[in-house]
């Protein structure tokens, strides 16, 4: 019983780090913003907001099929999100990179400006907001990884079948176009694909950071930026990043209590990058 | 090969090229001139099919270059972009075979016939000690050399080739830019359709057997070097004055830019 306890935990973790990364990877490629992140279609926000909305209005508690009422809020508020941004996108006169990346601004800055109202407006659930939104795999299980398989496993086979197309988008619009790349098509297939991805993680795990924005970079460091191998490695190393991650959330403090895993990721993985961007400099040099 | 028929092409709705009408065939090797601004690089990307014309058509290779899908119009016109920016560092090896993109399938690898065309793209262009390096590593002229390259790859197999070149020489030094005229001159002579924008003058006026002047959006000249290449007509296009001698050695026509106030030595001033 225990053993299936640390066992679903310990896969939802994997699965949890090992999309983001591939999801962070996606969208540093495709926006060719290197502080690119699983975040920036808003995704977070909304799966946020989501959240917040429910555990204002008491729905935090219940087990409804195993899981409880919050991340299907959550996983409702993501997609909100990245449905208002696609259309505000549309509106704006396309799905150029810079116009994505400012109607993610956009929602999002409206979004956290909502959820900063929802707590002014209820102060008992600031508490339970926060913890949720820092991000923790207690008392998470099968039926969480059950939620979250179906947005992360077909994203993560999309992005491995497009890995060319990828290292194509990254050099920019035109030579993809030039190279026989429907640029604009795959773009928002993959982007649209890394969203659900990651909004899906938020859902079951609330808002983990770091693993996203810095797993690409350090995998690049090391294996270099061609996409097949930067998305298996980006996989392997975010997966086993947040395991170890969530391993120590649940045993560095004394007496059971445990720390918000993205707090963990955040500690671990600024000195960790550090070292890799010395290491890239004395190779240069 | 390329016909364009009253093509107007922009961006957002900015109308760059005004009506331009040619006719370019196999085994031409042209040079696109003109000042700055005048529509070169807009020209070539109509050509590959990428800028949708907002008036008029682009026929490439027989068909409608609008109706044809993406990887349909990359096999039919390699091109070399001039402004090649990249985020992240790819390896040189792996910029070549981009190439050949458009000849495989989503699922499927790269073949022997792809890797066997990046090599001899990568010698022809005098990258292949390159070939193992990342893009960022290289000087400019290097990376010009690769795009070649990678161009090359994507035009290998074509019947006959077209290559669509954005300043390939601009970054290129002496012996370089001879070097590749020569390959891109024996490409043309062996059936290919070479169309290289081209900012120094007396290389195209060297190399390129057709000239096209673009002008304001417009063909201002289009003929056989021999013709067009004239102290009037460079001196009207380039709007400062310029006078036109045979080379030395090849007797093709060259430019020189006459600065304002200048004589011969010896020859009394303004005559």
């Amino acid at each position: 019983m225990v053993l299936d306890l640390r066992l679903s935990r310990a896969v939802l973790a994997w699965l949890t780090g090992a999309g983001l990364a591939v999801s962070g990877a996606v969208f540093q490629g495709i926006l060719r913003n290197p502080l690119a992140d699983p975040f920036t279609l808003g995704v977070s926000s909304g799966a946020a907001f989501g959240a917040s909305l429910a555990i204002t209005l008491g729905l935090s508690g219940g087990f409804w099929a195993g899981i409880g009422v919050l991340p299907p809020a959550a996983l409702a508020g993501a997609l909100g999100a990245l449905f208002a941004v696609l259309a505000l996108a549309r509106a704006a006169g396309g799905f150029g990179r810079e116009t994505l990346v400012l109607a993610g601004i956009v929602v999002s800055t409206f979004l956290s400006a909502l959820i900063s109202l929802v707590k002014a407006l209820d102060e008992e659930s600031v508490a339970g907001i926060v913890f949720w939104i820092l991000g923790s795999f207690q008392g998470r299980g099968w039926p969480h990884a059950a939620l979250l398989a179906p947005y992360l496993l077909p994203a993560c086979a999309l992005a491995f079948v497009h890995a060319r197309d990828l290292d194509l988008l990254s050099l920019g619009e035109t030579q993809a176009r030039l190279l026989g790349l429907d640029a604009a098509r795959v773009r928002l297939t993959l982007l649209v694909a890394a969203s659900l991805a990651a909004g899906a993680t938020v859902a079951v795990a609330g808002v983990i950071g770091f693993v996203g924005l810095m797993v690409p970079h350090a995998v690049r460091m090391v294996s270099g930026a061609e996409h097949r191998p930067l998305l298996v490695n980006s996989a392997l190393l975010g997966g086993t990043l947040l395991l170890w991650s969530d391993a120590l959330a649940r045993t560095i403090l004394p007496g059971g209590a445990e720390l918000p895993v993205g707090v963990v990721t955040a500690l671990l993985g600024g000195p960790f990058f550090c070292v890799l961007l010395g290491r890239r400099n004395r190779r240069t040099a | 090969m390329i016909r364009l028929h009253g093509l107007r092409a922009g961006y957002g709705g900015r109308e760059v090229l005004r009506g331009v009408d040619l006719d370019l065939g196999p085994g031409e090797m042209v040079g696109l001139l003109g000042p700055n601004g005048s529509g070169k690089t807009t020209l070539l990307l109509a050509m590959a099919g990428i800028l949708a014309p907002m008036a008029g058509t682009v026929v490439l290779g027989g068909r409608d270059a609008a109706a044809l899908k993406p990887r349909e119009r990359a096999r039919r016109a390699a091109s070399l972009p001039q402004r090649a920016e990249a985020t992240f560092d790819l390896a040189v090896e792996t910029l070549v075979l981009l190439g050949r993109y458009p000849y495989i399938s989503l699922l499927g690898g790269y073949g022997p016939d792809d890797r066997a065309a990046a090599d001899a793209a990568l010698a022809e262009a005098g990258a292949g000690e390159f070939r193992g390096r990342l893009a960022g590593s290289l000087s400019g002229g290097e990376f010009t050399r690769v795009l070649l390259a990678r161009a090359l790859a994507q035009a290998a197999g074509m019947q006959p080739p077209v290559l669509l070149l954005d300043e390939a020489f601009a970054a290129l030094d002496l012996a370089r830019r001879m070097a590749v005229s020569e390959l891109l001159a024996a490409k043309a002579r062996a059936g290919a359709l070479v169309i290289s924008a081209i900012h120094d003058l007396n290389l195209a006026a060297q190399f390129c057997g057709r000239l096209v002047f673009l002008k304001h959006g417009k063909v201002a000249l289009d003929g056989p070097t021999a013709e067009v290449f004239t102290a009037t007509n460079l001196s009207d296009i380039y709007e400062t004055p310029v006078a036109v001698a045979p080379h030395p050695v090849t007797g093709a026509p060259q430019a020189f830019p006459v600065p304002a106030g200048a004589h011969r030595p010896g020859a009394p001033a303004g005559s």
